[in-house]
């Protein structure tokens, strides 16, 4: 029953096959046997039962609330969640408990789904990685997958398999792994420079970063306020959509939101890609990219060239520009956001009471990792007035010529853009860390941040397993706003590559024997 | 910029200095008065001043005062600018305060849409450019009563821009003499107030009230076109009465709706500008033409005696009537502007640029709001003037009282008395008796009705205008008689039996040849004496100007009328023994 999509589970949930209750069960199980992979920050077992029993009812009279009634959802740990602690990974705000919902894990809630809990992230979702938050890295369920270890065996002898683990990728490495792991059926990320699609690669699931504006993000707490989108994570495109179609539209609290009414998202079953027109940026093609990834990436493009598709190469000449540009222009903003975390009105406040500025200097160095503080500083460094000219307006400007790279594109007849998501394959943790969190994340991102800074649609879609048996990803790019073309076409595509289902089970249970033996 | 010459200053009256003309040369003293209100342990600094005024008076040393404002005005909305809670003053502390006040981290703003109106009205009336595009950035600095570490403004792109502002100054002698002015407005924008800092130095502890927090400021800059502290002070005094009238701000200083930062520097004319000093947080109209006037005569002695004016924020201190440095801290910041990406650029259409298909609640035109734009307060004293034929200083005061004019409206429609006595009666009697006790309009215990029925009573020559003065007096002591009823119990109705008083004139001027024998000489105090006697004998109740009229016994001793009317007529008040009812003249405040 968990592995199933959230339509099938739904499906079965309406036929009575399973009730609610029984499935947050089921859920909080698992998701208690895979504690070891850190997903979950904070498991809100009695929310979900009593979410459960309420859906329970309403399925007993008949009175479903739609799709969502009933299903097992996580929530990533920057989105603020009434009378449930809100940390983003930090010691700023441990402890923090929102007194409000996000809108989008309202409309989650409205819609009947069962809140398991909130998932890990980098701190303030600063991170490629899913490595760098107060609670710990999230573990790649991959790394206990079957899949993984029978290839792993067959290369390595006699070395300690635990200490191999994959990173999730980031910086929603937790609600990846939630979704990847079974532990739910849809989960909440943020992407700010592809903080969705990137883990959502790794983990081999469905990452959807939507349109700027399409959904609010009143309630999410900010990275850079002009990249960030609340992200979906699923099992398939179609759930995907579902999601999409639920947290789409107008939010009086979040201005920066469309006026324009929203259509459920329905995607129909393309058959004929014949009037496609398929881009494939040539600039996407750099010397770190997997040869594997760059295979499957040509073998997507051949496929949808036999399917009669146009294929064309496109150019996005400022893209060697993405990451300087983005590094300038997020740490500016998060330079500003982070001001308000002073210990004042919520959140750490350290023991120093000499003076205010006392207090925030000790509340502030105790309360962000290095990378948060890091980042504040660049970004001030940036804003200051003799500087704003030389490198925020700079940016601003850069942003919007690569913006234009994509309007130019789009114009040109292209319908969606196909791009690998990430380099490669999901690495080991010990492997990742051996850069730092600022490397790692300019490398990371290179496929993922330019659609940010343009404000586009574009979804990661688990294609393929690599050699060693760890799920490869591709990511579609659509024109803004056009979110539900972009999802058709990925779920053509999806049903095109039948990409194979983590077997997880019997591992879990072996690394719960492992890890009692240790 | 045609920069008065500060040359020297007189006298304080309310707002110290006055402003002398480069053209008017004719010479005033050094000060006379301290600009300090008479507060003891000032006088070196005075006494200092007073030597550079001497100085400046050999036209040496001249120098010309630059000074430029910002206005913080609390717009006047039921909600804050980006967040539904309400705005009231006075509340219990943080008790009007949202999640996105206190900066919940996810909290996004929302443009109230009154306060956008409002800025777009105070613009236009201000003769504004309103942008139809403006932008919101964030301003940074941490403050304990700023939860965000930044403040919403519109740094860059403000909402309204180059508009301009006339006030009239009154000069002269007896400030009868008025003179108009403009101050240009270099721009009006949109930001958010902060909160409240208290500090108990008692536990030592710093309290903080998000009351205010993210209210909505218009805050307007004037331009350095105004050279002293009467000249700003009017200024401000001007954009009150405009705000008040258009209702985007109740711009009660004393509330700290209205708040004014000032910009100072002084320099020779024909030289380039000096260096400023920033005077903050200036909340009454008089401390703010005291510590400009303060910060200017400091500077000018600064750098005569050879040192220099450091670029720093100071405070005024009202106790002691002079500006302080503030810290340092607080005076030089980089506040590190950045767009406010969480708001779309504001948008504003006019009736020519309007989307056809345009949500009206959802669009803001221009034109509507100018339709919309109640009479200012400079066309209603012009319309004073016209009217009524008051002298323009006289509408000046009307307007500037807080509901004087209103008061004043209400006498002319319940009087038959002539407008102009009605203005004298209420700018110089009753105008006078407030200032006395130090009351507001509103507090006065004489209704503009009883004043009218007075006036009536006046103006049907049922009492002499002595009397009236009294029956006033009465008025204000016993609330709840008619003038009608204090003129009865205290018998002060005029005589009107004009026979009897011609016999009892007739009888004093029997009684007193040698008098009537000096008045027939032209002794001008002679009449005066014996229209005195008849008063006596009547108890103040004779009507001078009717005695005035009696015939005299003797037809050849024709009196003055042909050639003396004007000499021999007593002034009204002049040779009345009724008690003295008016404040020490040098005690009223004047326009």
């Amino acid at each position: 029953m968990l592995g199933r999509t959230l339509r099938e589970v739904s499906a079965a949930l309406k036929q009575g096959q399973i009730t609610p209750t029984e499935l947050c069960q089921k859920c909080l199980s698992l998701i208690k046997k895979t504690k070891f992979l850190n997903a979950y920050i904070t498991v809100s077992e009695e929310v979900a039962l009593k979410q459960a029993e309420e859906s329970e009812k309403r399925y007993k009279k008949d009175h479903s609330l739609g799709y969502l009634d009933g299903i097992p959802v996580a929530v990533k740990d920057n989105f603020s969640t009434s009378g449930i602690e809100t940390t983003c990974a930090s010691n700023m705000l441990k402890g923090y408990v929102p007194p409000y919902n996000a809108t989008v894990v309202q409309k989650l809630l409205d819609q009947g789904a069962l809140l398991m809990g909130k998932t890990n992230l980098d701190e303030f979702a600063m991170g490629s990685g899913s490595t760098d938050g107060v609670f710990g890295p999230v573990k790649n369920p991959w790394s206990y997958s079957k899949q993984y270890r029978e290839k792993r065996k067959q290369k390595l002898h006699g070395e300690n398999e635990d200490s191999h683990w994959l990173i999730t990728g980031g910086s929603s490495g937790g609600s990846a792994a939630a979704v990847s792991a079974f532990t739910c059926f849809a989960a909440l990320g943020s992407d700010t420079g592809g903080s969705t699609r990137n883990p959502a690669a790794n983990c081999g699931v469905v990452g959807l970063k939507p349109s700027y504006g399409l959904v609010s993000r009143h309630g999410l707490i900010p990275l850079v306020n002009s990249m960030d989108v609340p992200g979906i994570f699923t099992r398939c495109v179609d759930d995907a959509a579902i999601v999409l179609g639920i947290l789409a539209g107008h939010d009086p609290k979040d201005s920066t939101t469309i006026q324009d009414p929203i259509k459920p998202f329905m995607l129909p079953n393309l058959t004929d890609v014949s009037k496609l027109c398929i881009g494939i940026p040539k600039e996407y093609l750099v010397p770190e990219l997997s040869s594997e990834v760059q295979s499957l990436w040509f073998k997507a493009a051949n496929l949808f060239e036999s399917g009669g598709a146009k294929v064309i190469e496109v150019s996005l000449p400022h893209t060697s520009y993405s990451s300087v540009c983005y590094q300038v222009l997020c740490t500016s903003e998060v330079a500003s956001n982070m001001a308000r975390f002073d210990g004042l009105e919520y959140g750490h406040r350290c023991d120093i009471d000499v003076s205010t500025e006392a207090m925030y200097a000790a509340t502030r160095q105790e309360g962000f990792n290095d990378v948060v503080k890091g980042r504040i500083l660049a970004g001030n460094f940036f804003l200051l007035k003799e500087n704003y000219e030389n490198y925020f307006i700079k940016a601003q400007k850069v942003r919007r010529l690569i913006a234009n790279d994509f309007v130019n594109v789009f114009n040109s007849g292209v319908d969606v853009l196909l791009t690998p998501t990430i380099l490669s394959e999901a690495i080991p943790y010990v492997e990742f860390i051996k850069e730092d969190n600022r490397t790692r994340s300019a490398q990371n991102d290179i496929f993922t941040q330019a659609v940010n800074m343009a404000g586009l649609p574009a979804v990661s879609v688990p294609v393929a397993l690599s050699e060693q048996g760890l799920p490869l990803g591709l990511q579609f790019i659509g024109r803004a706003f056009c979110d539900q073309q972009l999802l058709t076409i990925a779920k053509w595509f999806e049903k095109q590559v039948q990409f194979p289902v983590i077997q997880l089970q019997e591992l879990i249970d072996d690394h719960q024997s492992f890890k009692m033996k240790s | 910029m045609a920069a008065p010459v500060l040359r020297c200053c007189c006298s304080g009256r309310r707002w110290a200095f006055a402003c002398i003309d480069r053209g008017s040369r004719h010479g005033r003293g050094a000060p006379t008065g301290s600009w300090f209100c008479g507060k003891r342990g000032q006088r070196s600094v005075a006494q200092q001043l007073l030597s550079a005024a001497q100085k400046l008076r050999k036209g040496e040393h001249e120098w010309t005062a630059v000074v430029g404002l910002e206005i913080h005005a609390q717009i006047s909305s039921n909600s804050k600018l980006f967040s539904g809670s309400k705005v009231h003053f006075a509340a219990p502390p943080n008790s009007l305060v949202s999640f996105f006040d206190a900066s919940l981290p996810g909290t996004l703003p929302v443009l109230n849409r009154r306060c956008v109106e409002a800025a777009v009205m105070t613009g236009l009336a201000l003769n504004c450019h309103i942008n139809k595009k403006s932008l919101f950035d964030r301003k940074h600095y941490f403050y304990a009563d700023l939860p965000a570490g930044y403040q919403i403004t519109q740094q860059r792109l403000p909402i309204a821009v180059n508009g301009s502002l006339a006030y009239s100054i009154c000069t002269g002698k007896k400030q009868s003499q008025v003179i108009s002015k403009t101050v240009r407005i270099k721009q009006i924008q949109l930001e958010q107030d902060s909160g409240k800092t208290l500090h108990d130095d008692f536990r030592s502890q710093t309290l903080i009230d998000l009351n205010r927090a993210g209210i909505g400021l218009l805050e307007v800059v004037l331009e350095p076109d105004m050279s002293c502290g009467e000249e700003a002070a009017t200024a401000v005094r001007e954009l009150q009465l405009i705000l008040q009238a258009l209702g985007t701000s109740q711009a009660i200083m004393a509330d700290g709706q209205l708040r004014v930062d000032a910009n100072i520097s002084v320099h020779h004319p024909g030289e380039p500008l000096g260096v400023r000093t920033e005077v903050k947080n200036l909340n009454s109209a008089r401390f703010l033409a005291k510590a400009i006037d303060y910060e200017i005569q400091r500077q000018i002695k600064e750098l005569e005696n050879g040192g220099e004016i450091l670029n720093e924020t100071r405070s005024f201190d009202y106790k002691l009537g002079c500006t302080v440095p503030m810290r340092d801290k607080e005076g030089k910041q980089d506040y590190r502007f950045i767009p406010e990406p969480n708001l779309p650029p504001l948008v504003i259409y006019d009736s020519a640029s309007l989307p056809a298909n345009a949500d009206p609640q959802q669009v803001i035109n221009i034109d509507r709001i100018r339709e919309q734009i109640p009479e200012l307060p400079s066309v209603t004293r012009e319309k004073l003037v016209q009217q009524y034929g008051m002298l323009p200083e006289h509408s000046l005061t009307l307007l500037n009282e807080v509901g004087l004019l209103e008061f004043f409206q209400n006498v002319i429609k319940e009087t038959r008395a002539e407008p102009k006595k009605v203005t004298s009666w209420v700018l110089n009697t009753f105008l006078g008796f407030l200032k006395q006790e130090n009351l507001a309009v509103s507090e006065s215990p004489v209704t503009p009705s009883a004043l009218a029925e007075l006036l009536n009573l006046l103006d049907r020559k049922a009492i002499s205008s002595a009397a009236a003065k009294q029956v006033f007096e009465e008025l204000w002591r016993n609330e709840g008689k008619t003038p009608a009823q204090i003129v009865s119990e205290k018998q002060l109705e005029l005589m009107q039996d004009r026979e009897a008083l011609e016999q009892l004139c007739h009888a004093v001027m029997e009684e007193h040849p040698q008098v009537v024998m000096d008045m027939k000489k032209g002794n001008p105090r002679a009449i005066n004496k014996l229209i005195g006697l008849v008063r006596k004998a009547t108890l103040n109740r004779a009507d001078p100007t009717a005695m005035f009229h009696v015939p005299p016994p003797d037809a050849e001793a024709e009196p003055v009328e042909a050639d003396g009317r004007e000499r021999h007529t007593p002034a009204s008040p002049h040779p009345d023994p009724a008690p003295r009812v008016l404040p020490p003249r040098d005690q009223q405040r004047r326009p």
